[in-house]
């Protein structure tokens, strides 16, 4: 169960400013900066460690190594159908490796029961790609529905959670609308509220900038940044976006063919000379990842020799 | 061609038995997670609005016409014989033995079946149900059982509302508008249809219609692949599926119930 009372404590925190000295807040300032540099220990968070993983007969994961600090933003990126989703699942206890081990907050995620796993869980928040807001329901019953679910709040604490975590996101205003009227950069705000909800320590996002505007873009990847930090979490962000994700992250894995080929700071995947990471962040179409799906001979689909003969 | 008739035989086969035994693990689980279906019963009564009161106007309307039909057509059989009397009595009998649970049933797998079918499978499709996984609520308990039970509670209530909208169809017709007498009407009526017999047995029939019907409903939306195609797929199978395991469970009942009378 979620403390109102320590919540709103550290979302006081939180909302003050850097330089909090007027009004007699500087001490309180520090202490929230102390708390957020607390956080920032070389402490991992996720690890996942020689993963293996298949749907059927189809290998996704082929003993896979990653890990994920405290209060990092990390970006997994790599081409379509290269496992990032499946990572995600993997972490959020969906699936079960076939083969080694994923640790979150150092308990295996695969040797957990159900009980185990729901208890892991409300540690966690996801944000799914288009925001798996439930429709039959408003943005404010949506935002409240881990706090009515998992806690015993009154509900006007909940109320007042609920216009903090929609005020966060800049949506206050839209607490009283349904899904359905809403735009596809909001449900991502909306549903970045809600994962938010209970202050996991992991919220991991499955494509958070696939199809928004420019303007949703920027806001969005700024939300998952100052969200991070503010509130001392670790986020995981699954991405095809180089230019949005890369200014916002503190580490990138580039995962292809289940494997991770490349990793590093931003400024190191930028200066990467390895071919796939080139050819992924310069957005060429042809490389190690070819253009053309293999396929017989051009000239034999086009029967070119039996024309001839 | 054989050998790849043959296997597919044997994949379909296969498949089949797979469904089956998720079907039936899934049932399983709806009953062992029914905790919460009574525990918060707000999410009960939320979807008897949405499964038995919304079902209500074609329950009731079509009651009224078999009712009306019922009481048209027994006349014309009934008067062959001089015995127009007794159309309180073929009207209350058919509509509480049979066609009052079956064509109730039949309706609320049209409309209600279909519909948890196509929202359960929109769910899952929308992610809305991996969400409340990842968010630590179980779908099942938390979606589906309260489905089931706001099913297998409605489902005896628009049957009886359904008999008793045929009954006051048969009244309008035969009473009304042919001029049967209305004494003989209500009074063979009364002395004929037997509560354990005739009432309790539809009651029962209702019930196991209701238990069929939701859960190849729910069963099927969240067995559903993820896809419109997948989607449109479930819920024609929904209706298919519980209208022929109504007529069917109808048989098996019957038999068992009125073995007795011959």
């Amino acid at each position: 169960m979620t403390s109102y009372k320590s919540w709103a404590t550290d979302s006081a925190l939180n909302s003050l400013p850097v330089n909090g000295s007027q009004h007699g807040l500087g001490k309180i300032t520090l202490l929230a900066e102390a708390c957020r540099v607390l956080f920032l220990t070389n402490e991992n968070l996720v690890e996942i460690e020689q993963v293996e993983f298949g749907y059927g007969s189809r290998p996704v994961l082929k003993g896979i190594n990653l890990t994920a600090r405290k209060g990092q933003v990390i970006a997994i990126m790599g081409n379509s159908g290269c496992g990032k989703t499946t990572l995600l699942r993997l972490i959020g206890g969906q699936i079960k490796p076939s083969r080694g081990v994923v640790r979150v907050a150092g308990e295996s995620v695969g040797d957990l029961d159900q009980a185990g796993l729901y208890r892991l869980r409300r540690k966690m928040g996801m944000l799914f790609q288009f925001g798996a807001l439930f429709t039959d329901i408003s943005v404010f019953d949506n935002v409240a529905y881990q706090l009515r679910e998992h806690t015993d709040l009154p509900e006007d604490a909940i109320r007042d959670l609920v216009m903090m975590k929609l005020h966060a996101v800049g949506l206050r205003g839209a607490a009283h609308m349904m899904p359905a009227e809403l735009s596809g950069g909001m449900a991502r705000r909306v549903a970045l509220a809600r994962a938010i909800a209970l202050e996991p320590m992991l919220v991991m996002y499955d494509e958070p900038f696939a199809g928004l505007d420019p303007i949703s873009l920027g806001v969005t990847g700024n939300l998952i940044r100052r969200l991070t930090d503010t509130l001392g979490l670790t986020s995981l962000v699954v991405t095809h976006d180089i230019q949005e994700s890369l200014k916002i992250v503190d580490y990138v894995y580039f995962v292809s063919e289940g494997m991770v080929e490349a990793e590093g700071t931003a400024a190191d995947i930028l200066a990467s000379d390895l071919p796939y990471v080139h050819q992924f962040v310069h957005g060429e179409a042809d490389g190690p990842v070819p253009f053309h799906y293999p396929a017989p001979a051009y000239a034999d689909d086009l029967r070119l020799g039996a024309r001839h003969a | 061609m054989l050998k790849a008739a043959i296997a597919g035989v044997g994949r379909r086969t296969i498949h089949g038995i797979w469904r089956i035994g998720f079907a039936t693990r899934f049932f399983l689980l709806v009953l062992l997670y029914s905790g919460t279906a009574f525990r918060r019963i707000g999410l009960t009564i939320r979807e008897i609005y949405f499964t038995g009161v919304l079902s209500l106007i074609i329950i009731l309307v079509s009651g009224l016409f078999v009712g009306m039909v019922l009481g048209l057509q027994g006349y014309e059989t009934l008067q062959t014989y001089g015995s127009e009397e007794a159309l309180g009595v073929l009207v209350a009998l058919s509509l509480v033995r049979e066609l009052g649970p079956v064509v109730a049933a039949l309706l609320f797998a049209s409309r209600a079946g279909s519909a948890i079918t196509a929202e359960i499978g929109l769910m899952k499709a929308t992610e809305q149900l991996s969400a409340m996984e990842m968010m630590a609520v179980n779908p099942i308990a938390r979606v589906v059982a309260p489905r089931f039970w706001a099913g297998v509670i409605s489902m005896p209530l628009l049957a009886a509302l359904f008999s008793a909208m045929g009954i006051l169809g048969g009244y309008l017709v035969g009473v009304v508008l042919i001029g049967v007498d209305e004494g003989s009407f209500w009074s063979q009526m009364q002395s004929a249809v037997e509560f354990e017999q005739d009432i309790l047995n539809g009651v029962i029939k209702s019930v196991v219609f209701g238990i069929a019907i939701t859960a190849i409903a729910l069963f099927e939306g969240y067995d559903a692949p993820p896809t419109a195609e997948g989607v449109s797929g479930a819920t024609t199978r929904t209706v298919v599926t519980s209208s022929l395991a109504v007529l069917a469970l109808d048989f098996v009942l019957t038999a068992f119930m009125f073995r007795g009378i011959s």
